[in-house]
């Protein structure tokens, strides 16, 4: 049987996240397909396509299916299950949002947020924040699975894939789309970012947060992360919260100013090659997990390092 | 229209978990117990609705041991009307829960389902979706904004590229994420009140769901460590540690 992977893209452009997540999928062992399903999103199939690994795309190309609602993909991927033993996605939102609709259509139990394939049947996942690993097996005909994609090197280009259509499989009665307020921005995006520079609740306003951190992320071509405390006060917009509940990043370099250091941002980010914390507390617990910290007060340091590097 | 909130009973946000020695599990005795965090969130988002006068009551599930009936309480005593404790000491999974509070909207027919995105105790991330599922309703996942209105209900929901909104038909389910508002805190009067609050005790086979795990754990393991490494006195020998030492400038 065959692994099912679906695409995360914009339309325009696929996000690598899909070729990380592909290489969990590889890891199963089956032949994988990818399912592209959007709205004029055919140059993102003819990238898919290319990804070393992928047997054949599959795209679905609707109006319907143009902001990735859970309500037609999952049907759409229902619709395409009898061929099928395998569904796999990264956990993004999307991911999050579509997989347990599609596993419960299923009656199959999803293995959320793996982070290591042991074998066809058997996965390691991170609970309670990160603070336990848990090897769960399923006994589910059909496996649903998402991909916590910041543990997986994305898979190469090298391939040459069949595109085949779809049908959209409905689903668009119940829901709609309304609109969406996306954060348009030339740096990295966080998943994929070498380097991450996050602000916290220390920077005690959305004015000072630019102010400090945007200099020093532009020097260094750093994405911006932010601690839940700093996106509740709302110094920094949703989608830049690292954390349990917030996005997982491992990047080469991540540069943690002003946080303390909660269980639950810690849990975004301890996967990181290696950690500066920047505080002025010396007892914060952002020190324990840091490669190198600096005891000071980060409206002195940070215009001396954006000076400096 | 009721609202239906499913609460669920979960290690307190603050307690850092042990795993245990023989990796059966990680360490639950004599540790704080509370109400999962984006499940108060949800009990707040439903009492703000009724009181709005968009709905007249609401009603709290949970499913869980005994204990389980405190988180109930919890919730009753921020000012839901009444409660149903489905009682087992089993360890259920989202879709065995999603199953069970199919059989419970079935029963109590609620305009919306509004529960926590995830648990923080296993971060699955999937009853809402399942539920919805089962139901056949929309889903309005990871909430930062919901206004109900007579012919349906727009969730403004945080993804990762910013904010999407969506509209839905009702009945809906609704997972809210942390920004959607700021959970009261329960008065002393109110929880005095809350303890004659109606709770309903059920059992699984009330509701003839097969609970019965369909992932099989077989460790549970510490996560690789991170040893603290230095303090560095100065800004100059930070960026030096970090081009010569470590190589990622």
């Amino acid at each position: 049987m065959t692994t099912l992977l679906l695409a995360e893209h914009s339309n325009g452009a696929l996000n690598e996240a899909t070729a990380k997540a592909l290489t969990a999928a590889l890891a199963l062992g089956e032949e994988v397909h990818v399912l592209v399903a959007g709205a004029n999103s055919g140059d993102v199939c003819t990238e898919a396509a290319k990804l070393d690994g992928v047997a054949k795309v599959l795209h679905a190309d609707a109006d319907v299916l143009e902001h990735h609602l859970a309500e037609p993909v999952a049907a759409l991927m229902l619709s395409l299950a009898d061929n099928y033993n395998t569904f796999v996605a990264a956990a993004t939102t999307t991911g999050k949002n579509i997989m347990p609709r599609l596993a419960a259509k299923l009656d199959v139990m999803q293995v959320s947020e793996i982070i290591k394939v042991v074998d066809a049947t058997t996965f390691e996942r991170p609970i309670y924040a990160g603070n336990a690993i848990q090897t769960v097996q399923t006994s589910d005909a059909k496996k649903v699975i998402t991909v916590r994609t910041s543990t997986f090197a994305a898979a190469e280009a090298g391939g040459n894939a069949p595109i085949e259509t779809v049908e959209a499989a409905g689903g668009s009665e119940i829901s709609a789309f309304v609109g969406e307020e996306l954060s348009q921005s030339d740096r990295p995006e966080l998943a994929s970012a070498k380097i991450i520079i996050s602000g916290g609740r220390a920077l005690g306003s959305s004015e000072k947060f630019q102010e400090v951190i945007v200099p020093v992320a532009d020097k260094l071509g750093a994405a911006i992360g932010a601690s839940r405390a700093a996106v509740d006060a709302g110094y920094a917009p949703n989608d830049l919260q690292v954390g349990q509940t917030g996005k997982v990043v491992a990047p080469e370099l991540y540069i943690a100013c002003g946080i303390s250091g909660a269980i639950q941002h810690l849990a975004g980010m301890k996967d990181s090659k290696v950690i500066v914390a920047i505080n002025k507390d010396e007892e914060a617990p952002i020190f324990q997990v840091a490669d190198y910290g600096l005891v000071a007060d980060l409206f002195d340091v940070l215009p001396e390092l954006e000076q400096a590097i | 229209m009721k609202i239906l909130v499913p609460v669920k009973r979960v290690v307190d946000y603050n307690v850092k978990v042990r795993v245990k020695a023989d990796e059966s599990g990680v360490e639950l005795a004599n540790v704080k117990m509370s109400m999962n965090p984006f499940d108060e969130i949800s009990v707040e988002e439903a009492l703000k609705i009724k009181e709005a006068g968009k709905a007249e009551e609401v009603v709290l599930v949970s499913i869980g041991p005994k204990q389980a009936g405190e988180t109930i309480r919890t919730g009753l005593a921020m000012g839901a009307d009444r409660g149903i404790l489905i009682n087992t000491d089993e360890n259920v999974e989202p879709l065995a829960v999603a199953k069970l509070l199919k059989a419970v909207v079935e029963a109590e027919e609620p305009g919306l389902v509004i529960l926590g995105k995830q648990a923080i105790d296993d971060d699955s991330n999937q009853t809402g979706q399942m539920l919805a599922a089962l139901l056949d309703w929309p889903q309005g996942t990871f909430a930062s904004n919901v206004e109900v209105a007579d012919d349906g209900v727009a969730v403004t929901r945080e993804v990762d590229g910013g904010l999407q909104t969506v509209k839905l038909a009702l009945p809906a389910i609704i997972t809210t994420d942390l920004r959607l508002n700021e959970p009261r805190y329960a008065t002393l009067p109110n929880i005095m009140k809350a303890k004659k609050k109606p709770v309903d005790e059920k059992t699984v086979a009330d509701y003839g769901v097969d609970i019965s795990p369909r992932l099989k754990v077989l460790k549970t393991t510490e996560p690789a460590g991170r040893q603290a490494g230095v303090k560095v006195a100065s800004v100059s020998e930070l960026v030096d540690k970090l081009k010569n030492e470590a190589g990622v400038l």
